[in-house]
């Protein structure tokens, strides 16, 4: 019988499970989980803290996923190194697991900059895990006032999460807009409006010089009284494992299409690993759960002597702040145009006949339709894409291609 | 398995498959208490301008990417039918994302809905191709697996 063993316990190792499983109903599955929860779903910390969840309906499968899938989970127990010569992970209680088969899904961690003084700031906290989540749900309080450092994804994500719960949020970002990674400055612009009319105060193009106490010294020299400080500057990918064994590394474990690691009967996946960005044509980590479970299941299946590939991967954030709505998908290179109606926003980039990426802030109604038209590369000479630029409809397609896609199985 | 499919040639951009589909959801027995007077958050939408219209709703498809890419795994592809857990979405959008097709939209309460086949709602059976004037859609086996 094989022997399948998966390094983490998120996304990632769901899609491994699943993607086992498809192929391979008997096979062991050994599961090592750093962190003792039951699989939860990562994204929804901030939804937990603004109310909108709860510790029960995060769980990202149901209470007997693992039994169901006949998983054997080693809770609270982490990998400590991989011996590839003999095909066996070493643990950190002493223990080892041997495999045919190992799936590399350690995700990523939380990067705290070496602030000056940081060791005098009583509470401080990250915000990746559930962990984070419920330690800074202890801290928060109806006056408190919260600094967070970072005004990308996480970091607004979090403010959004406790603004109803404390006295005050600012956000300070050493980038010159939010949501850096995401957004081109104009778009920027909106999305801090909208949420600088709902309250969070912005300090941008500065960060923290140094801590004392409750207290943040800006490099502009502005002084930051605050309670509660989240540390959300970025995060980086966990590929130490991989890299002491030999592996190939980058930012990411480097994977092919099949998610097969430089080691023999090693696979990655999920935030840890990098991927083929095929609107860029680069290889980059996509840290975005979809991508994770896709990689997953792709790496399982093929652990399992199945075919997989996974080579239409491509950035995407669906994200939203108080009512207002963004996705993104793609890369931003090319010639930009712009539609903006009502204050919608609508932007696309192209490249010759591609569609390479968009920006939709306000109404994203069936924006996939635009994402299925990045991922699948279709020239845009075969579809009424002025019309599009305007309205996400299936009406862009000829009338040959729709009755493919209602009159026929997809 | 079974599924919905579209007769694009056939619609005559009525709406009613929409007003059927958010009565039938409605848990009501009274069309006119269920949608006189309210805005309808029907899963089934026609799309289309002018003289080309056609009904939308989800393709249950073989390889669903809005399962994939959930971030709460509130859906799943149970029986061939991709089912939607509301009390475990949290209204993120991933789900219009990556729909390839414009299936899903959010409902009244701001979490996602879908077409579900009427499966588990009074009708047993889609209330939009029952109700369709035109046979402009139809419920029924047109191959592929599950």
């Amino acid at each position: 019988m094989k022997r399948y063993v998966i390094i983490g316990n998120g996304t990632a190792a769901v899609g491994c499970i699943e993607g086992i499983r498809s192929v391979d109903k008997t096979g062991d599955v050994t599961v090592i989980s750093g962190e003792k929860h039951h699989v939860y779903s990562r994204p929804l910390i901030s939804y937990y803290l603004e109310g909108k969840t709860d510790l029960e309906r995060m769980k990202y499968r149901p209470e007997g996923f693992y039994e169901e899938n006949g998983c054997r989970v080693l809770s609270g127990v982490r990998a400590a190194a991989i011996d590839s010569a003999n095909k066996n992970v070493v643990l950190d209680n002493g223990g080892s697991v041997e495999y045919d088969a190992l799936c590399v899904a350690t995700g990523s961690r939380p990067f705290v900059p070496p602030f000056a003084g940081l060791d005098t700031v009583e509470k401080k906290f990250s915000f990746m895990t559930l962990d984070d989540a419920l330690a800074l749900e202890s801290a928060l309080a109806p006056d408190c006032r919260v600094l967070i450092v970072g005004a990308g994804l996480i970091g607004l994500k979090c403010a959004e999460g406790i603004f109803d719960r404390v006295g005050s949020v600012t956000v300070c970002d050493l980038a010159d807009r939010v949501l850096s990674s995401i957004l081109d400055a104009e778009c920027a612009s909106v999305v801090q409006e909208h949420l600088e009319e709902k309250g969070i105060r912005f300090l941008l193009g500065d960060s923290a010089d140094r801590f004392e106490g409750n207290a943040a010294v800006m490099k502009s020299g502005e002084r930051v009284e605050f309670d509660v400080l989240v540390l959300a500057v970025g995060v980086r990918a966990n590929t130490e494992l991989v890299k002491e064994a030999g592996g190939e590394v980058n930012r990411g474990v480097v994977v092919n299409e099949s998610e097969q690691t430089s080691l023999d009967s090693v696979w990655a996946a999920g935030d840890c690993a990098e991927g083929f960005d095929a609107s860029a044509g680069a290889n980059r980590v996509l840290a975005i759960l979809p991508n994770a479970y896709m990689q997953g299941r792709v790496a399982g299946i093929n652990m399992a002597g199945g075919e997989a590939a996974f080579d239409n991967a491509i950035p995407m954030n669906s994200i939203g702040f108080f009512g207002l709505h963004i996705m993104t998908a793609g890369s931003y290179g090319g010639e930009m145009t712009e539609e903006r109606e009502d204050g919608n926003v609508r932007r696309f980039f192209t490249d010759g006949d591609l569609l390479k990426g968009y920006i939709l802030i306000g109404d994203t109604g069936r924006a996939g339709i635009y994402t299925s038209l990045i991922r699948e590369k279709t020239p845009l000479s075969t579809v009424d894409f002025e019309f599009a630029k305007k309205y996400a409809s299936n009406l862009i397609f000829s009338q040959e291609i729709r009755r493919k896609r209602f009159g026929g199985v997809v | 398995m079974k599924r919905v499919y579209v007769n694009e040639e056939w619609c005559l951009g009525c709406h009613l498959c929409e007003y059927n589909c958010a009565y039938a959801n409605s848990g009501l027995s009274d069309m006119a208490v269920a949608l006189k007077d309210k805005k309808i958050f029907p899963r089934i939408r026609v799309d289309g301008e002018d003289r080309i219209t056609f009904a939308v709703s989800c393709r249950h498809c073989e390889d669903p990417l809005c399962v994939k890419s959930c971030i709460a795994g509130a859906i799943s592809k149970i029986d061939g039918v991709v089912k939607i857990d509301r009390d475990r979405c949290v209204g993120c959008l991933t789900c219009v994302l990556v729909c390839p097709y414009g299936a899903l939209a959010p409902g009244e309460n701001g979490t996602m809905q879908k077409c579900e086949l009427c499966l588990e709602n009074a009708c047993g059976e889609p209330a939009c191709v029952t109700g369709c004037p035109n046979r402009a859609i139809v419920y029924e086996e047109r191959g592929g697996a599950e």
